[in-house]
């Protein structure tokens, strides 16, 4: 039997041991007319070559073109040093359970320190966590610790601009609480327009930058928004800027969340990758996620271990600052291994890299008649939404008749901007004859709708 | 045999009145309670502003050990008018004397009757009767 | 030279790992853009040096992959290696979550399947892999009970009773969906008081949260009769599934009667625990309340299996994208292993395993439910008491005599607990070596108690100041 060492005779000996005649002897506390009489309908159990054959099959039917992918809307596809996967992938930190037991997880432990410092760093904040489960609930979650804060205030204002699964995410959790959500549009320049929806009802403010249509926000003057209503300031962050643009904290917000796949995460069908979570200090009691932090053993030897866990629903139970208990700790470790690999030149290199490829693809589809950007004023990073001449799918088609991943049909996301716009996403994995080919694609389009 | 010269909540909390003043503290079990075990020493405790006003049994603050946690319940009816603040520096206080230097919060008393709160004779039998 | 330094410890202005090649287009132009006024502290590391570093930090670590891991509530079996190639096969990791449905159909195919074996072993029907661990799977299922409630003009059934040997997510999750957690005792017997259970049942419940086999590790043999009086009161049965390990292929939730469950992938099925995670915590329910399950569903057709991005009744969202897909993937080899054979040999050898443990060491240790047990059971150090030894104690010795520790201090119904789960996938050797290091603890808390006060001394660091890490906290490496 697979994964079951113990054999026939040995069960037989354990089964005396403990001084039953039968292993049905030992189910006799289930109900006899609750226990199955039958088999359970699952398949056949299969060897471990015919596991890898028909896995081999079932990914032969994903399929991603060969020729170039311009799709993110929220995952990329970054270089991923190699040390990334060889590391992550040891057993020592594969196999252990969440660091409880602090002198057998020194390893688990002291990574995370690291880590807690590194996207403190990267968000410009004081402190953060070891990883949510992603960015959108991440953002949730900062939601939730501003209710907690301002529990007289009754509404949160959202950006448009927000990932559309960070708004739906946001629906479903508040539905059942006493906040309302008021959605901010984007304007005419792709940037948050806050206007006077945040007042003093407002507990939180939360944006997103760049936002999912690709525009850079205006991060400080949407912070001292929030500020002057006394609203708590939420900034989803893409951690690549943040190499190379404006972190959140250097903006002003109280809290930075955002996704972490884009450090060294696969994008994996859409997870699991991992969430980022940071704020100032003197929040420290109020927010989500576990926490490690430096102490000193007996003999004063500097060591790690979990700490304001009376924070956390093992010990504060329905008081806990959330429900979260496993988090995305395996992933924040490759996020972590990729951003020490990369440093601050190597992640600021990669953000310029991404920034120049989408600069140059901007600029040659704006010379296709017929295409023109939907935001041509506003700054951007690594994605921009294109105004086609006809609807995104069909662009997309073509493009993918060319060999290459279209973009995200926006009609689908991001319905506000017509049928006709398609995001388009690069990164320095983004070869310049993949982005030529695709100028030729979209110029072919564009002769066929002007003829 | 714990001091009969104030009164108890179950919660362990206890109330020692003098004219319409209370001082209220936690009581050396309940302190005992968060420590045990896990070695935890008393790491936190968060109490009310002054001016706040109490109902009986209402959570004035939090108690925090390294692996535990307990509300606060007023035992008495009233406003604070005063907090210990040297327990925010010296939590020990609170294990080393839970009973003269570790009051918690002084309260005007807006309520006089204590009869809702049971004595020192009835808090030891109903620990004793946990064990 | 000192092994012990961080990486900020060793970092180099100058040094690093990645390097680009050159640009091939112009390079970027940052006028007019809002630039980082300085870059972010990281490590600059070389890449040797970055992989003794984390190659010694591996070293710190106990895993199942090295050590017996007995660690009760968390089913640490083995995690199958062939999992984790399963899921570096590019056609699933490089899969984007947006690929049209005609480009992704193994992926879907994957979903698909894992959502029938689930439902195979709960016997509920309705599943979705959207929760990315147990604590977001329970949310779902108690949103989804306030769908249901919402939907039939209920709205006053505001709460949710859970017995006081819960794990902490469910009151805590409870919360998060605006629910009131109310405690139901549990008898001398350790399971679920009924009669405390009856008399808290009303028009205001919403649903009842059972961990089964619970937490003590028994199986709670009138659950049938509480699923019954739950739904009398008009209120919704949720199981933690938690401790599934226990059950598969010997019996199925649904026909206890349980409405709603969430299922740990991370632990029944095989896929690590990373540290912390990610894990996976799919739901199962009933027919009649698949309406409610959270989007993204994975839909077959006869052109195929699609994505669903919205449906009327669901309740939306919890997190990005469908799922944890990479866990599921892992998941779903593990189950393609098994069989309905294995299935049932699972649950059976878990359950031997971990009954085996309890008659060995019930004489040195006090075993406060020492009936049959399930796939866990609990111990304390009652009989330790006079040399003032406790769980924490040997927990700290286990890991000198080479085991992980147990669950300590879980559940909090019992005093000085000592979880116990050995899981299926051990030998009767290694239970027998862990008996007998359990024994020696026990001759050492007889004979010499002081000495287990100091350990661990094998490890990188001894007992740490956990105190300290609250009252002068240090969250992050900063310069001196």
């Amino acid at each position: 039997m697979p994964f079951i060492p113990n054999t026939d005779a040995d069960r037989a000996e354990l089964l005396e041991a403990i001084g039953v005649q039968s292993v049905a002897e030992l189910f006799e506390n289930i109900p006899a007319e609750l226990r199955l009489a039958e088999a359970l309908p699952v398949p056949e159990g299969i060897s471990e070559d015919e596991l890898m054959r028909e896995l081999g099959e079932l990914a032969s039917w994903n399929s991603t073109p060969a020729g170039g992918s311009f799709l993110g809307g929220g995952m990329y596809r970054h270089a991923i040093p190699a040390v990334v996967g060889a590391l992550q992938s040891r057993q020592e930190f594969v196999t252990a359970y969440t660091p409880y037991q602090p002198e057998a997880s020194q390893g688990t432990l002291t990574a995370f320190f690291e880590f807690q410092t590194m996207i403190a760093e990267l968000l410009g904040m004081e402190i953060a966590n070891a990883s949510m489960y992603e960015g959108c609930s991440a953002l949730a979650e900062a939601v939730l610790m501003a209710m907690g804060l301002q529990r007289k205030r009754g509404k949160v204002v959202v950006s448009a601009g927000l990932h559309p699964h960070t708004r739906r995410t946001l629906q479903t959790i508040l539905r059942w609480t006493r906040l309302e959500i008021i959605e901010a549009p984007l304007g005419p320049d792709g940037r948050t327009a806050l206007g006077n929806l945040a007042d003093a009802d407002t507990c939180a403010v939360a944006v997103q930058s760049p936002n999912f249509v690709g525009v850079i926000e205006d991060l400080e003057s949407l912070a001292a928004t929030a500020d002057g209503v006394g609203a708590l300031s939420i900034c989803s962050a893409y951690p690549i800027a943040c190499g190379l643009l404006q972190s959140p904290g250097e903006a002003g917000f109280d809290v930075a969340v955002g996704d972490g796949q884009s450090l060294g995460v696969p994008v994996q069908f859409g997870g699991p990758s991992f969430g980022l979570f940071a704020t100032s200090h003197k929040y420290v009691r109020k927010i989500p996620g576990r926490l490690v932090g430096e102490t000193i053993d007996r003999l004063g030897r500097r060591g790690f271990t979990l700490t304001f866990q009376a924070r956390e629903q093992h010990i504060r139970r329905a008081k806990a600052t959330s429900n979260i208990c496993t988090n995305n700790a395996l992933m924040a470790l490759r996020g972590a291994i990729y951003l020490a690999a990369a440093g601050p030149e190597g992640l600021r290199e990669v953000a310029e890299h991404c920034l120049a490829k989408a600069q140059y693809a901007q600029r040659e589809i704006a010379r296709i008649p017929g295409f023109e950007p939907c935001f041509p004023d506003a700054p951007f990073f690594n994605e921009f939404a294109v105004r086609c001449p006809l609807p995104a799918r069909e662009v997309n088609r073509a493009i993918d008749g060319a060999g290459m991943l279209g973009g995200v049909d926006l009609a689908q996301l991001h319905p506000g901007l017509g049928e006709n716009a398609l995001l388009l996403a690069f990164t320095e994995l983004t070869e310049r004859t993949q982005i030529d080919r695709l100028l030729n694609t979209l110029s072919g389009l564009s002769q066929t709708v002007t003829v | 045999m714990r001091p009969d010269d104030r009164k108890y909540l179950e919660t362990h909390e206890w109330a020692k009145v003098t004219g319409d003043i209370a001082l209220i503290g936690l009581t050396d079990f309940a302190i005992h309670e968060l420590c045990s075990g896990n070695e935890g020493d008393l790491v936190y405790c968060d109490l009310p502003e002054t001016g706040r006003t109490l109902e009986v049994g209402e959570t004035f603050g939090e108690i925090e050990s390294v692996k535990a946690v307990a509300d606060l319940s007023s035992p008495v009816e009233g406003e604070v008018i005063e907090v210990n603040e040297a327990i925010e520096d010296h939590l020990e206080i609170l294990s080393s004397d839970p009973w003269e230097q570790g009051w918690m919060v002084k309260i005007k008393l807006t309520k006089k009757s204590m009869d809702h709160l049971i004595d020192a004779e009835t808090y030891e039998s109903m620990l004793a009767k946990q064990s | 030279m000192n092994k012990d330094l961080l990486l900020y410890e060793k970092s180099r202005a100058g040094r690093r790992t990645l390097r680009l090649g050159a640009l091939d287009v112009p390079a970027a132009d940052t006028t007019g853009l809002p630039l980082r006024q300085s870059p972010p502290d990281l490590p600059q590391i070389g890449e040797l040096e970055l992989v003794r570093h984390y190659v010694r930090l591996s070293k710190k670590n106990v895993s199942i992959a090295d050590s017996f891991y007995p660690l009760g509530s968390c089913t640490m079996k083995y995690n199958p290696l062939a999992n984790e190639v399963a899921a570096t096969i590019a056609g699933f990791s490089e899969a984007h979550p947006l690929l049209d449905a005609g480009r992704c159909q193994g992926a879907l195919a994957v979903m698909k399947r894992v959502e029938e074996f689930l439902a195979a072993v709960t016997g509920l029907p309705c599943v979705t892999l959207h929760p990315a661990a147990g604590a977001q799977g329970e949310l779902s299922a108690l949103l989804v009970a306030n769908a249901h409630f919402a939907a039939r003009g209920e709205q006053a059934r505001t709460k949710v009773l859970i017995p006081d040997s819960a794990h902490g997510t469910n009151p805590a999750s409870a919360a998060v969906a605006g629910l009131e957690p109310v405690t139901v005792s549990s008898g001398k017997d350790g399971l679920v008081d009924v009669d405390d259970l009856q008399s808290k049942l009303g028009t205001d419940t919403a649903g009842f949260m059972v961990t089964n086999p619970n937490t003590l590790g028994l199986f709670e043999p009138r659950i049938a009769e509480i699923c019954e009086k739950v739904h009398t009161a008009g209120a919704l049965v949720y199981m933690d599934g938690a401790n599934l390990n226990a059950l598969m292929g010997i019996a199925r939730p649904a026909d206890f009667g349980v409405d709603m469950m969430h299922t740990n992938l991370h632990k029944t099925f095989s896929t690590p625990h990373g540290g912390g995670g990610p894990g996976a915590g799919p739901i199962c329910v009933s027919e009649e309340l698949g309406v409610y399950l959270p989007v993204p569903r994975v839909v077959e057709s006869e052109s195929g299996f699609h994505l669903e991005t919205d449906a009327p009744e669901s309740i939306g969202m919890l997190r990005g994208w469908s799922s944890n897909f990479g866990v599921i993937l892992r998941a779903y080899a593990y189950m393609r292993r098994l069989g309905p054979d294995g299935v049932r040999r699972v649950a059976e050898n878990a359950v031997i395993n971990a009954n085996y443990l309890r008659v060995r060491l019930r004489d040195a240790y006090h075993v406060p439910f020492d009936g049959l047990c399930m796939h866990e059971f609990v111990a304390t150090t009652r009989h330790q008491r006079p040399g003032g030894v406790h769980a924490v104690d040997v927990a700290k010795r286990l890991i000198d005599l080479g085991h992980h520790p147990m669950t300590v201090y879980f559940p909090l119904v019992v005093n000085e607990a000592m979880m116990i789960e050995p899981t299926e996938t051990e030998t009767k050797e290694t239970l027998d070596a862990f008996v007998e290091d359990m024994l020696l603890i026990a001759d050492e808390a007889r004979e010499r108690p002081e000495s287990l006060h100091d350990a661990p001394l094998s490890t990188p660091v001894g007992r740490l100041d956990e105190g300290r890490a609250v009252k002068e906290p240090v969250l992050r490496f900063r310069r001196g």
